[in-house]
């Protein structure tokens, strides 16, 4: 029991770091898209966890709010829509260039590693307390990320919005029967 | 002791895994999932350094990070019904007409 609560951070770590490889793993090898999907839903709380581990406590609700809510939705409804049948098996899954491409993959992580390890972290801040203050009170998590978004980030805020209706508009218009996508036959025109 | 560095190597993992998605999933919903675990391994170190280095700032880039993903996520998904409609699949490798 001393040995849980003494490594009780590095314990939860180790859990949700497997927790998150595994639904990557599974992400990249699930034949049928509902199962990726799935997975991916298991890395996403995975990584909400981390998050609190990290003192990120609104980032973690946003994590789960966005991603496990809206977002694993939009994909569920698309993989409904979208008949996946069609898609045939051979061609779904690992085909015969998957060595070359795992080897590319783990070359880069290699060489990312390499660089990491070279490199240094940086010197070591306030902590957890830095992440909490709004000028010297302790408030929540929530609160002093409000402040820090709306004092010293507002314009890339409102940005952002913009981002998300260009985005919008993007999504309907190719959402659209009429976009002229469609030739005779459903085959585009030469 | 998880200090930083122990953050950086499973959002290490988390990338090369999307990366490896990219490269060997054909479908494109798929492909768009291997997408999202690389915006995730992104959004694991910009936390991990905020709480490092007691800055908040790694955390608002991570909110942004994260809106622009629900873009990119729609903008994918509309991608997808409009192939879909088009071609009858959604297959990368059957969309190949700018192939030159």
């Amino acid at each position: 029991m001393a040995f849980l609560s003494a490594h009780f951070v590095a314990i939860v770590f180790y859990v949700l770091a497997v927790l998150a490889v595994a639904g990557g793993v599974g992400v990249i090898t699930f034949k049928n898209p509902v199962h990726s999907a799935l997975s991916l839903l298991g890395t996403f709380l995975a990584v909400a966890g981390l998050f609190v581990l990290r003192h990120a406590e609104f980032l973690a609700a946003v994590q789960l709010l966005v991603y496990a809510g809206g977002i694993m939705v939009l994909f569920l409804f698309v993989i409904m829509l979208v008949n996946v049948k069609r898609v045939s098996p051979e061609s779904a899954f690992l085909s015969r260039r998957a060595p070359l491409a795992v080897i590319g993959g783990v070359v880069l992580g290699a060489l990312i590693a390499f660089g990491v390890l070279a490199g240094s972290l940086g010197r070591r801040g306030g902590g957890a307390a830095a992440l909490q203050t709004v000028q010297g009170h302790v408030v929540g998590n929530t609160e002093a990320i409000g402040w820090m978004l709306y004092r010293h980030f507002l314009v890339p805020f409102e940005i952002v919005s913009v981002v998300l209706l260009v985005a919008m508009i993007g999504a309907i218009i190719f959402g659209r029967k009429d976009a002229g996508l469609e030739g005779r036959g459903g085959r585009m025109e030469p | 002791m998880i200090g930083a560095m122990h953050y950086v190597i499973l959002s290490l993992i988390l990338f090369v895994l999307g990366v490896i998605g990219l490269m060997v999933r054909r479908n494109f919903i798929t492909v768009l999932m291997s997408l999202e675990l690389i915006f995730n391994a992104a959004n694991l170190n910009l936390i991990a350094f905020s709480d490092r280095l007691g800055n908040l700032s790694g955390q608002i880039m991570a909110i942004f990070i994260i809106t622009v993903a629900a873009a990119e996520a729609a903008i994918g998904l509309g991608l997808i019904i409009a192939l879909e409609r088009l071609k009858r699949t959604v297959n990368l490798d059957d969309a190949n007409e700018m192939r030159g």
